[in-house]
């Protein structure tokens, strides 16, 4: 069994932890633990995951109050010290309170709350959460939130883009960057970001819950099978293709 | 005692999709004059007066109660 140990936070409102922890532990078979939201210094973790759900029934806005947990001052000094910290929906936006990923959620652009399967398209796979994907793979992954409409000022956005740090765009099945295929208004597509040294990644789309045929698609499990190949490898294993360049100038599919 | 009135709004130039929804409901009412909606939060804070301090006012609002990459904030002070 893989010496990699998992920690999951459980904030008042999660609920999507046990199916974090089920596809650790079950399908994955690696070691995994539940870290309570008012722990202050968890020991033994090689990697936390930041669970969907409602933290704190999402009052003021998503994620703001969950960012004032006490387990939050450990993430934060968990990730400066290099740790791999994953957070999907609302902890992608406990993430965007917190500061550890730059931007901001508005509301769908629709007015309503999304729930359907989409494709993103992987557009860095040089990150320890994506090693595993091909360049440019497109993958199918449910979406289920409300406020998953990514906004982050132009010049953050410039620096991002040419540091890698966009990783998953809404897609059409082929990996074509479309209005069409954008289920929220999220800026240039946005799905997924990472921070500037790549070991904290956030995505809106879950990827535990297509972890296996039965859901419909076992995409998701990439992403996990990635952070554990990057854990045990102890070095990053590239997933295949050249080192992440930003193109100046380079032409968007949005634009084409 | 303090009553401060903290109203959060969106950022100039931050889509506001609820507010363009409610614009053009009003435009379908007939009330073609409203140029534009914008819709925010409003949040009532009590404080005793010995206790009062505008810095403080001033961190709650940017620390929790706006955010700063999106949203603008503005504040009232009056006596109750």
């Amino acid at each position: 069994m893989s010496k990699v140990r998992f920690g999951v936070i459980v904030f008042p409102g999660s609920n999507c932890d046990r199916d974090c922890y089920y596809v650790l532990k079950d399908l994955l078979q690696v070691k995994v633990d539940y870290i309570w939201h008012q722990e202050e210094k968890p020991k033994g973790f090689d990697c936390l995951i930041l669970p969907g759900g409602f933290s704190y029934g999402d009052y003021l806005r998503c994620g703001a109050i969950a960012r004032f947990s006490p387990v939050m001052e450990f993430v934060q000094d968990f990730a400066e010290q290099g740790g791999l910290v994953l957070g999907i929906c609302n902890g992608f936006q406990i993430l965007l309170e917190c500061g550890l990923l730059p931007g901001a959620m508005l509301r769908n652009q629709g007015l309503k709350f999304v729930c359907q399967f989409i494709y993103v398209r992987v557009d860095n796979n040089q990150i320890p959460f994506t090693g595993a994907a091909q360049p440019g793979q497109v993958l199918q992954l449910p979406v289920k939130h409300n406020e998953g409409n990514y906004y982050v000022e132009e010049e953050t956005l410039k620096e991002m883009k040419r540091r890698g740090q966009i990783v998953l765009r809404y897609s059409t099945k082929e990996g074509v960057v479309t209005r069409e295929a954008n289920p929220n208004g999220a800026l240039d597509n946005i799905a997924g970001i990472c921070n500037e040294r790549k070991n904290v990644f956030g995505l809106m789309p879950h990827p535990e819950n297509s972890s296996e045929p039965i859901l419909g698609s076992q995409d998701g499990l990439l992403i996990f099978k990635s952070m554990l190949q990057y854990m045990e490898d102890g070095e990053f294993r590239y997933g295949g293709g050249e080192e992440f360049r930003y193109e100046e100038g380079r032409e968007d599919d949005l634009d084409a | 005692m303090k009553r401060v009135l903290v109203y959060v709004t969106p950022k100039k130039g931050i889509l506001d999709p609820a507010g363009q929804a409610t614009q053009r409901a009003l435009q379908s009412l007939g009330y073609h004059e409203v140029e534009e909606v914008k819709i925010g939060k409003y949040i009532q804070l009590t404080i005793q007066d010995n206790n009062f301090s505008e810095s403080s006012i001033k961190e709650m609002c940017s620390r929790l109660l706006a955010n700063p990459v999106i949203e603008d904030y503005h504040y009232e002070v009056s006596d109750v």
